[in-house]
């Protein structure tokens, strides 16, 4: 195929099949200097931003929620063209027909809906009520498949956040496909894929596929439409700057108007851009500040995406996150450095428009990274808190050089991979069921294998182990039953048609796993290990707390005896797990990641072997339990990045807050620092971080005069977040947390 | 192999020497400072016993954070006091590529403490005051030590930042700022000079000893004031 919407750039593969990364590869411009090209923000962007800031400004007021459109079911053509601002925006397009107004999508589950709209005062219409009668939702279908054990698993809430009752998200569409192409090509090539099914034996799998293809050319059919009520033609490839991200856009924005994923990432579109702004800036068309313009009102857009959640929802994933993840940087396969002007575009959208928790902003670290770019990174990082950092020397072996970040920490290659979230498992609740024999005494039902509940007057730490295997073998096989009933009918009932008509259509499909609680139960059996820990029962024989003598090693010291445990951990509960078999062949995946959930499975626990109180929030991701520090940052650094890679393909979540006095006496010296750490930490070949750099007091003031602070953005556990946005549990959760400082 | 008496360790630290720094408090100092911030490294008994060997594994373990600038800061208490110590320790540093710091009041020279500046690759030495009734008043030493100790890092061609604590009505005056400059014009080996503001955190420290902190009377510096001395001294010294 040709077009002269492609002039001037270099031929290649990428022209004759659907190649992004090829295209990337023969066109992009490196950049290696510093951040003194960027253009600040244009008065118009400047006005529009004001008008968004000020219906956002609304939005608090109404609890978050501006507005509901209860008789609309979401979907790419259900709504007139909306607009912030139809004369002054360069890149158009909402989810709904107004900003900020949210949409009902209840292809995932009726209840969520139902339990949303009535959290805000509405209600929703008879009409959608009467249709969703006759319709099966993936909600419905899993309760229909799910057995008694996997219902208790979820209700004792040893397995929790699981997405059986909204959509699945974590899968990334090449939304670059769009503007590279145009949707004609694609649907070309779909139907070549559709007809080589013609002579197949149409056994199950041959059967979904054929119907899912089906489902995908109808919807790039609607993405045509939906950007026709833009007033553009989709249909051919982009021939601008202007276009390129337009068409990107609308790719994008067909993904979230279907489906209402927990993580709706963006991918990898910066660099992609790049491309397309060199051309223009070359044949004269478009300025440095145009170009900034542009990816402004870009980001603008993404910051106005918005889902419907239940409060119980925004008690797992705290803040109203979309996880619009953008990965920026890393390196290329060749040694060439993936980073360009507009990597450093995008990152300075957190200055053009105000710092923000969307989208996700990832930096993708290499050691070898250009100089100008880590420090200009540091630099944001020390004056927003709005990015995060992943190790793309510990990645790129794996996935290439076209891989992208879903929700935190979740690599995939970008249109070639996609992913099967569940949520994670609750390791330090687990013990407890362990040592009391198959009862869990914070719900109080019996739950897994029937054993005798350990009569040792102090915890002998080998039949801690052994009785914790046994349990851990159980709950990992019924924790992957369970994920395969709940995407077997995600699959059946609310398939991901946008997203997967732009991937290839033989995608290779991960299963991610997760636990919470790790340092809490590396702790507990470091306790039980190094010091004396004596149970202490109830009337009825259960164990319900511990008297423990005698001091242990705590994670988060860079001491081995503790650290290789927490190691050994993640590695056993992989493995058990990859003792089942998965839905479609799915690689077995596992995280040490919490999102803010850490606060809500802390409360569902009951006291701890490590000292921690019935209640008592866990650390968020891998990170070591608060305060249990003594060493310092790097000794936490390294504990955490002895936890290994090939163990937690899902990757490894760190959040790292350190205040500005700590990391250097002034801008020059903490910039310095932040980077040196940075290298340092992923030298380790640790995966992830997320850094704060800001004092515990400005914290405080903000939890008790939040309406001052309305844009402090911080870091949880692989996201951001406006921190006005926590509940004030989860707010008191982050205060508590350790904030590296020198005394 | 020697052995030394270690107060406590931190593994980042950004504000004991160049870039990113594994800080080593040595317990014990001679001196007894009015506004000393680590109260607990004064005294000489005390502290954990560690080998040259044991540190030094440690520092290793953090050497990819080290950078271009950063490595190992001896601090205290006095790194001087336990010279042997602290030279092996160095010495084995750089067999394995790592800079070294220390961060000292100069108070006292012999053959052992020149062997230990010849391992030691920048080192933060106090002038505290700069005048000698100041010195023995709050410092309980001749002023002419730290200067003897500059002298000869000055012979040795070493890197040198000063730092001085700012404490106000003592030491922020012109004056001081005047003096204090002409030392720095003097020794080529000064890279840096470093104003620090007196602070109270350490107040703490001192209840949890069950000891006065005598500094108590004074207030806090501002910070702001501190910084317009430093710029007021770049000045002098540029």
């Amino acid at each position: 195929m040709t077009s002269e919407k492609w002039n001037g750039f270099k031929p290649g593969v990428w022209q004759d099949e659907i190649n992004v990364r090829d295209f990337i590869q023969q066109n992009y411009t490196e950049y290696k200097g510093d951040s003194s090209f960027l253009a600040g923000a244009t008065e118009r962007t400047s006005a529009l931003m004001k008008k968004l800031e000020a219906l956002m400004t609304v939005e608090r007021q109404f609890d978050g929620v501006l507005d509901i459109d209860t008789e609309t079911v979401s979907s790419l053509t259900a709504y007139e063209a909306g607009y912030l601002d139809k004369e002054n925006e360069i890149i158009v397009g909402l989810q709904t027909n107004r900003p900020l107004r949210r949409g009902l999508n209840p292809f995932g589950g009726m209840r969520m809906v139902r339990q949303a709209c009535a959290a805000y005062g509405y209600k929703v219409s008879p009409k959608i009520e009467d249709e969703f009668k006759y319709r099966t939702t993936h909600n419905d279908g899993v309760f229909r498949a799910y057995t008694k054990e996997m219902r208790q698993a979820r209700h004792c809430h040893v397995i929790t956040g699981l997405p059986d009752a909204y959509g699945r998200g974590r899968i990334i569409g090449d939304y670059r496909r769009v503007a590279l192409y145009g949707i004609d090509r694609l649907i070309e090539g779909k139907r070549l894929d559709k007809l080589k099914l013609e002579n197949t034996v149409f056994k199950t799998e041959q059967i979904r596929l054929g119907e899912e293809l089906a489902q995908q050319i109808n919807f790039l059919g609607l993405m045509k439409e939906m950007a026709a009520m833009y007033g553009y033609d989709i249909s051919g490839p982009a021939s601008n700057t202007k276009e390129a991200v337009q068409w990107t856009y609308f790719a994008y924005l067909a993904a979230i108007k279907e489906q209402n994923g927990a993580a709706m990432s963006l991918g990898r579109v910066s660099t992609f851009f790049d491309i397309y702004i060199e051309r223009d800036l070359k044949n004269g068309v478009l300025t440095e500040t145009g170009a900034q313009e542009i990816i402004d009102d870009f980001v603008m857009k993404l910051r106005m995406a918005r889902h419907l959640r239940t409060p119980e929802y925004n008690e797992l994933f705290g803040g109203d996150p979309m996880w619009i993840t953008e990965a920026v940087g890393g390196m290329g396969e060749d040694g060439r450095t993936l980073v360009t002007k507009n990597s450093f575009r995008i990152l300075n959208t957190l200055y053009t428009l105000g710092s923000s928790p969307e989208p996700n902003l990832t930096v993708l670290w290499s050691t070898a990274l250009p100089e100008g770019f880590k420090r200009f990174c540091a630099k944001v990082s020390a004056d927003t808190d709005s990015i995060q950092y992943e190790n793309d020397d510990l990645m790129r072996p794996i996935y290439g050089d076209d891989y992208a970040i879903a929700c935190c920490v979740s690599a995939m290659k970008v249109g070639k991979q996609m992913q099967f979230f569940g949520a994670r498992c609750n390791l330090p609740k687990l013990l407890l069921i362990a040592l009391n024999g198959g009862y869990d005494t914070t719900s109080e039902i019996e739950i897994g294998p029937k054993a005798e509940v350990i009569a040792d007057e102090v915890l002998d730490y080998d039949t801690v182990v052994k009785r914790f295997d046994e349990y851990l073998s159980w709950l990992a096989n019924l924790y992957v039953n369970t994920m395969n009933i709940i995407h077997y009918m995600h699959d059946k009932y609310a398939y991901e048609k946008s997203q997967m008509a732009l991937h290839d259509t033989e995608v290779e499909r991960l299963m991610a796993f997760g636990i919470a609680g790790l340092s809490v139960i590396a702790d507990s059996f470091s306790a039980i290990k190094y010091a004396k820990v004596k149970p202490i029962r109830d009337e009825k024989g259960y164990i319900v707390d511990f008297d423990i003598e005698g001091d242990f090693p705590k994670f988060g010291n860079d001491d081995d005896r503790v650290d290789l445990i927490a190691k050994e951990i993640t590695h056993k509960t992989i493995t058990e797990l990859r003792k089942t078999p998965t839905y479609r062949y799915a690689i077995h995946t596992l995280s040490v990641l919490t999102i803010t959930s850490n606060v809500m499975y802390g409360k569902n626990t009951g006291a701890t072997p490590d000292g921690r109180k019935a209640g008592e929030a866990f650390a968020p991701g891998a990170n070591p339990m608060h305060n249990r520090e003594e060493n310092g940052a790097l000794a936490s650094l390294n504990s955490i990045a002895k936890i290994s890679y090939d163990d937690c393909r899902d990757g490894i979540s760190n959040t790292f807050s350190i205040t500005p006095e700590t990391l250097g006496r002034d801008e020059e010296e903490r910039i310095g620092n932040l980077v040196a750490i940075l290298d340092g930490y992923f030298a380790k070949m640790a995966h992830h971080i997320n850094v704060n750099v800001l004092n515990r007091e400005t914290l405080i003031e903000a939890y008790n005069n939040p309406e001052a602070y309305p844009n402090l953005t911080i870091r949880v556990s692989g996201y951001a977040v406006n921190f006005h946005k926590l509940s004030k549990e989860q707010q008191k959760e982050v205060i508590s947390r350790t904030f590296h400082e020198a005394m | 192999m020697e052995k030394g008496f270690v107060n406590s360790i931190q593994t980042l630290g950004t504000l004991d020497g160049p870039g990113v720094r594994f800080v080593v408090f040595l317990q014990g100092c001679a001196l007894h400072c009015g506004y000393c911030h680590n109260p607990e490294t004064q005294e000489m008994a005390g502290g954990k016993e560690y080998t040259s060997e044991e540190i030094v594994q440690k520092a290793v373990r953090y050497k990819e954070y080290y950078g271009q600038e950063g490595g190992i800061t001896l601090s205290g208490g006095e790194p001087i006091l336990q010279p042997e110590f602290a030279t092996e320790i160095f010495k084995k540093c750089h067999q394995n590529g790592i800079n070294t710091c220390i961060d000292t009041s100069g108070s006292v020279i012999t053959p052992a403490v020149e062997k230990l500046i010849d391992e030691t690759d920048y080192v933060m030495l106090d002038i505290k005051f700069t005048n000698n009734n100041d010195y023995e008043k709050y410092v309980g030493c001749q002023l002419s030590k730290p200067l003897e100790f500059l002298e000869m890092l000055n012979k040795k061609g070493k890197n040198v930042r000063l730092r001085q604590v700012i404490v106000p009505t003592i030491n922020d005056d012109d004056d001081n700022l005047l003096k204090l400059s002409e030392i720095v014009k003097k020794y080529s080996c000064v890279k840096k000079v470093e104003l620090l503001p007196f602070k109270k955190i350490c107040k703490t420290k001192y209840d949890a000893l069950n000891r006065e902190f005598l500094f108590d009377r004074f207030d806090s510096a501002n910070l702001e004031s501190v910084k317009k001395l430093q710029e007021k001294l770049n000045n002098l010294i540029k």
